[in-house]
């Protein structure tokens, strides 16, 4: 069974909630309970095939023996070596499944959500290797990787944030008022998903003169699908973050009305957050860091636009190796490179000025740009 | 020459305004005079003038929105 696909989802969930309200009206938690929780959304989720249950346990054990190896061996050494090891490791099971599709071998590694995981367990090791985080129990470790109801696609938490929340216990007063959120966040996701996204889908998508491949039914599709894409996920992460809050946990918000974006920088400050900025502070800054320090190359542009395309690329291709996906990332590379050369020029050309009319324009242009790149990203065009 | 200074002519130079000398509460990045770029930056200067060392993941963007809560962390670094 798919988190958040079916009504029997929500009873299930529903009823399971019960205990974790009435002891949260208590302000108290039960962490035994809880995990109880956690186990039967997991075997709701994965149980259906044994494949994955069986995949998704052994990445948990592989997982964390790596975490923890690096832990103890990060008190002692600090060798870059040793941490790019680590890192390729807690990737490699990730890589597999992402390759067997290209081979053509049926896949038995991969199980709903393992890409989601991956973030989890390398931010993990990489704040180890900034010394940032010191210790995590094997307790703390496994409650944040088997976090439920963010399992099967995020929002993509980060632990230090994630730890404060198993931390501190709501008062009454504050947990009233998450409750309150999360109940209001999941019917937001009813609305969203169950009822715009499939009407979008049913009513125009997977109509005959959509599916005739002509200019115009391409044309329309773009920004029908861009919609649906949106409705769906955020009505996806609106149903996470809802189940959260009720659990006592603030998991952090994915999209902040990203068709209003002003700007493709901007666009990835408000579109699929938690997936950008876990890329833009573990692959796009480190880049950079690591570049200025090495002093490769005098331009900081260059390094800056380095950084973007690796961000970007790795982006791509963590969707999937298809061409598509490959395409769509750097389609975002070259808005983000041509977009910040612009920004750095118009500051001394100043033929962009700033004014209610041009932030209009601004964001009627960005809107279209970014539903070329849905296009892109939905695979039609090849 | 002390902490404080150091910090301010970082961030003058990284911003390129003189506000952030002015105005020890600016909201760096809100204000859009700070983005990952200039962060980084600025992690890079205060470990080549201050030797302190700040890995990226430290750094949390509400605690390190101004001048004055950068200065305040940075002298109470252990």
């Amino acid at each position: 069974m798919i988190p958040y696909s079916s009504f029997s989802f929500f009873m299930i969930l529903g009823i399971l909630f019960v205990p974790v309200v009435v002891l949260g009206y208590k302000e108290k938690r039960s962490i035994v309970y809880n995990s109880l929780v956690h186990a039967v959304i997991l075997l709701l989720a994965f149980a259906s095939d044994i494949h994955q249950l069986v995949s998704f346990i052994v990445y948990i054990v592989w997982q964390v023996i790596l975490v923890n190896w690096y832990a103890a061996y990060r008190k002692e050494k600090n060798e870059a070596g040793v941490f790019y090891a680590v890192v390729f490791l807690a990737l490699v099971p990730l890589l597999v499944t992402k390759l067997l599709p290209v081979w053509d071998v049926s896949n038995i590694v991969g199980f709903l959500g393992i890409s989601y995981l991956t973030f989890k367990t390398v931010q993990m090791i990489i704040d180890m290797r900034d010394g940032a985080l010191k210790t995590a129990t094997l307790k703390e470790q496994l409650t944040f990787l088997l976090f439920s109801p963010t399992i099967s696609s995020g929002p993509i938490d980060r632990f230090k944030r994630f730890q404060k929340d198993m931390e501190t216990i709501p008062t009454r007063e504050e947990y009233r008022l998450l409750l309150y959120k999360g109940i209001n966040k999941i019917f937001l996701g009813f609305l969203y998903k169950f009822i715009i996204a499939y009407v979008i889908n049913d009513r125009v998508i997977e109509t005959p003169f959509i599916q005739a491949h002509t200019p115009l039914s391409t044309f329309i599709y773009m920004y029908a699908y861009s919609l649906y894409l949106f409705f769906d996920f955020a009505g996806y992460s609106a149903f996470a973050i809802g189940a959260s809050y009720i659990m006592g946990v603030k998991t952090p918000e994915n999209f902040n009305l990203p068709f209003m974006s002003r700007n493709i920088k901007d666009f990835w400050n408000r579109w699929h957050m938690s997936l950008s900025f876990w890329f833009r502070d573990y692959v796009y800054m480190r880049f950079v860091f690591w570049m200025m320090k090495k002093k490769w190359i005098q331009n900081r542009y260059t390094v800056s636009y380095i950084g973007y395309f690796l961000l970007f690329f790795l982006m791509g291709v963590w969707h999937g190796l298809e061409l598509h996906y490959v395409a769509y990332g750097l389609y975002h590379a070259a808005l983000m490179i041509s977009y910040d050369y612009f920004e750095r020029k118009n500051k001394q050309w100043k033929i962009w000025k700033k004014n209610k009319v041009t932030e209009v324009l601004s964001i009627i242009i960005t809107f279209h740009v970014i539903c070329f790149g849905f296009l892109i990203f939905s695979g039609r065009l090849f | 020459m002390d902490m404080k200074n150091t910090v301010l002519d970082l961030l003058e130079e990284i911003c390129q305004t003189d506000v952030v000398k002015e105005n020890g509460d600016i909201e760096l990045f809100e204000e859009g005079l700070l983005d990952s770029f200039g962060m980084v930056s600025l992690l890079m200067g205060i470990e080549e003038r201050l030797g302190i060392r700040v890995g990226i993941s430290e750094v949390d963007r509400e605690q390190w929105s101004t001048p004055n809560k950068i200065i305040a962390i940075l002298e109470n670094w252990v």
